[in-house]
């Protein structure tokens, strides 16, 4: 069993197309916390406290928002540079988050292939998520590919429900386990992991 | 005294004032020479409009030292009246020692009796708080450290006084009687009491003011304050001072020393500034007058009789303190240009001289022979003060200190804060707080005194007053102020504040509460640049949190309340400067409430309104959906 933490980002969900469609589809169950950003601090005004204590009680750390120029929306932004301080997070005294797990889950306007070297994007998802992937190296935390969504643009309701169900997969696996060793071995150079999904589910069971 | 003459004695002493100050300041003088100078127009050398009843004139208007030094204990807080004991009883001291002794011995040297000769050096070694506080306050150099010597010293002086008109009966040759105090004691039931009892009455009287002050005076003008009658609360004021130099008078001190312990011991009440502002008006009035009438008492027949006697006397007195009081100043390690200013403000003879003069000829310590052109002499030096506070000003200190405000003392009597809050209700104490919780500085003013006293019991620094008050505005520090909060509950009373204060101190940055959009409108009006509709975002708010109940997203919620609130305050704005056009404004307003309509009812059925549009999937389907992964659309050339 893992306690996972999603981090949810998304100004507009009211008009989101995919990311309602997948919060349905999550599961209750008591091992899983969806967090809403924008819901709490609709002014952006993180509570770093209540944040921490949030972090320190979950084992796998999930940010979960649309790719936006690629990048996280800035509630998400704002949460990184108040929450992971300095001598908490990161620093010679900042272990808090040390042996987490952290991936990323998004959707992304773009196809598959526009995130690759002769893609309209020119660099694959992973690559363009370094920031994120640094930041939680730098925490000490261990680095899932992130699940994306790709092409939501031309996903049509039935596709999105097809990603859902993959989403929920993902998740009732990591509440299920964190990978062990020779997973995160063959996941370790994946640009993302949803062609890792079914593998998760199988060895969580 | 009938009512008449006492009109026409009025009119010309405040018509000598209205001209001769404004002329005096316009040439640089300052107002203390205007004064005298007045004095001596009028008096019965120049054009003898006033005469004899000079001399009463100036014994009431004494009163003005009285009140002055009240307001300067008002200024004074205990504690810092307690680290100034070493310049008052080392600098104020010493200086009156030495001075006295010195004068003595060349009194000796020239002739007199050494009876005759104490009483002139005692004479000699006062100087005039009057002036020299009037004169250094409105050049703004009490707070330097020169002119805080200087206080110490005059405040040694003016309780020194009481010993001194104690010993001079005993240095009457004939009759050798304790006699007390000079001219009040005499006839009080106090005079009648043993030494013992007179000291006993004395330490009560003390004990009176202090506990008084502590314990009365508070509960006393709360009741008051109550009234909201303004002349009220001005009438005990007066009544607080009147009652304690008559007190003083009876057991035989200084009615000057007695008011300025009264005024340390309220220096920390709440109606501190209140009270400042009640009796500056009189002190400042009194002050002028005493200026005059020693202006008019100048005698120029004795002047006339012995000008090389009087010019003689009046010089080298002038030139023994000021050499002592410089001496004094370096001993004390005042740097080179405070030591002058020091020196230069002192040297004069005081007020008090005149009664320890009279006094002294009365017991026949002094014959008139000596008395007479010694009286011209005071009022002589006193007359040169401005002048030579003026020549230190303009020829010496440019030589010697250029650093004026790098030699400011750090104790300053007055809190200066950056913020001034007018109305401390739920509105303007919110405000304070945060400014608290972030250590920015406020003085806080509040009419109603049980909110001022739930305050100051929570640790708040909070001043009972009327901010209304452009006077007490003033002594709150709104000079050094660099913001004004007006947060009072009155619209008009708040429109006619952000008035003046624009009028008078256009350096302040005023932030205004407001009611309705009308109120609004008229401060924007009336030039203040920011204005607070007290229940506007606080019913956004509400809204908002509305609209999360029903099911909005939060983010969402919020925004639109900010949006509405900035659409809001453009339609202020607009509609501020449609006002008393009626008919443009109603049509403006009409236009206003539509476009809002519009805009939210647009923002509900189409979601790409302004930076939303940027989330909106419709265009990027239309856009995205169908093309390949290897190139993004762009506009076509």
């Amino acid at each position: 069993m893992a306690r996972v933490l999603i981090l949810f980002a998304h100004p507009s969900l009211e008009r989101s197309r995919v990311h309602r469609v997948l919060l349905d589809a999550l599961p209750s169950d008591p091992g899983l916390t969806l967090h809403d950003l924008y819901e709490a601090y609709p002014r952006l005004d993180i509570d770093v406290a209540r944040e921490q204590e949030l972090l320190l009680g979950h084992d796998v750390i999930a940010f979960q928002h649309p790719f936006y120029w690629y990048s996280t929306p800035p509630i998400l932004k704002q949460w990184q540079d108040l929450v992971l301080e300095h001598g908490w997070a990161y620093g010679s005294t900042g272990d808090a988050l040390e042996g987490k797990t952290f991936l990323s889950i998004l959707s992304a306007g773009g196809g598959e292939a526009a995130y690759c070297a002769v893609g309209y994007n020119r660099f694959t998802v992973r690559q363009l998520l370094a920031p994120v992937e640094q930041t939680a190296q730098l925490c000490g935390m261990r680095f899932l590919p992130p699940f994306v969504v790709f092409g939501t643009h031309r996903l049509g309701p039935s596709d999105i429900a097809a990603q859902a169900a993959r989403y929920r997969a993902l998740v009732e696996a990591l509440v299920a386990g964190e990978p062990d060793e020779a997973e995160r071995e063959r996941l370790a150079d994946a640009i993302t992991i949803n062609g890792f999904v079914d593998r998760l589910v199988g060895a969580g069971t | 005294m009938s009512t008449e003459t006492f009109f026409l004695h009025a009119f010309v002493y405040l018509t000598a004032a209205v001209v001769a100050v404004p002329v005096a300041k316009r040439i640089g003088l300052g107002s203390v020479l205007g004064y005298l100078l007045a004095g001596i127009v009028i008096g019965p050398f120049v054009l003898g409009l006033v005469g004899a009843e000079g001399a009463d004139v100036m014994h009431f208007a004494e009163f003005g030292v009285v009140m002055m030094l009240f307001v300067i204990g008002l200024e004074l807080e205990p504690s810092l009246l307690w680290r100034m004991r070493a310049p008052i009883l080392g600098l104020g001291g010493l200086q009156v020692l030495i001075t006295g002794t010195a004068a003595t011995g060349i009194a000796i040297a020239l002739g007199l009796a050494w009876q005759a000769a104490v009483a002139v050096g005692m004479v000699v070694a006062l100087s005039s708080t009057a002036i020299v506080l009037q004169t250094l306050a409105e050049k703004g150099l009490l707070k330097t450290s020169a002119g805080q010597s200087a206080f110490s010293v005059l405040l040694f002086q003016d309780i020194a006084v009481i010993p001194m008109l104690a010993v001079m009966p005993l240095l009457a040759t004939g009759h050798v009687e304790l006699a007390g105090d000079g001219h009040a004691a005499a006839e009080t039931w106090i005079s009648t009491l043993p030494g013992w009892g007179r000291g006993l009455a004395v330490l009560g009287a003390v004990a009176l003011i202090i506990g008084a002050g502590r314990y009365l005076v508070e509960p006393a003008f709360g009741v008051l304050a109550k009234v909201r009658m303004r002349e009220i609360f001005t009438a005990a004021a007066l009544l607080l001072v009147i009652g304690i130099a008559l007190l003083m008078q009876q057991v035989g001190l200084s009615p000057a020393l007695g008011t300025f312990l009264a005024g340390v011991v309220l220096a920390t009440s709440r109606y501190r500034h209140e009270l400042e502002a009640d009796i500056e008006p009189f002190k400042g009035l009194l002050l002028g007058l005493f200026f005059i009438s020693v202006g008019a008492s100048i005698d120029f027949d004795v002047i006339r009789g012995a000008p090389g006697l009087v010019a003689g006397v009046t010089a080298s007195m002038i030139a023994l303190k000021f050499a002592i009081l410089l001496g004094l100043a370096r001993a004390f390690r005042l740097p080179t240009d405070q030591a002058l200013l020091f020196a230069f403000a002192l040297p004069q003879v005081g007020e008090f001289s005149f009664v320890l003069l009279s006094f002294a000829q009365q017991e026949g310590v002094l014959v008139a022979s000596i008395t007479d052109p010694l009286v011209a002499s005071v009022a002589l030096s006193m007359a040169t003060t401005p002048i030579l506070l003026s020549f230190n000003e303009r020829v010496l200190r440019p030589r010697f200190g250029t650093r004026v405000a790098e030699e400011r003392a750090p104790d300053v009597i007055e809190e200066a804060n950056e913020v001034l809050i007018a109305g401390f209700g739920s509105f303007g104490s919110t405000v304070g707080r945060l400014l608290k919780s972030q250590g920015i500085g406020t003085t806080v003013l509040d009419h109603d005194s049980e909110q001022v006293e739930l305050l100051r019991r929570l640790g708040l620094k909070v001043y009972y007053g009327d901010a209304t008050r452009i006077d007490l505005l003033e002594t709150a520090g709104v000079r050094e102020a660099k913001v004004l909060v007006l947060a009072l509950d009155d619209p008009p009373t708040t429109l006619g504040l952000a008035r003046s204060a624009k009028q008078h101190w256009p350096h302040l940055k005023v932030y205004a509460r407001a009611f309705e959009w009308r109120d609004a409108a008229d401060l924007y009006e009336a030039g203040v640049d920011h204005v607070y509709r007290e229940a506007l975002d606080s019913s956004l708010r509400l809204g908002s949190d509305v609209m999360r109940a029903l099911g909005f997203r939060a983010f969402h919620s919020e925004r639109a309340a900010q949006k509405f609130l900035r659409h809001d305050q453009e339609s202020l704005q607009l509609l501020a400067s449609y006002r008393g056009q009626q008919d443009a404004f109603i049509s403006a307003a009409r236009e206003r409430i539509a476009s809002l309509e519009r805009i939210l009812a647009a923002d509900l059925q189409e979601p790409d309104l302004e930076q939303d549009a940027a989330w909106d999937p419709t265009t990027l389907i239309a856009d995205f959906g169908s093309i390949s992964d290897s190139r993004p659309p762009r506009p076509e050339r």
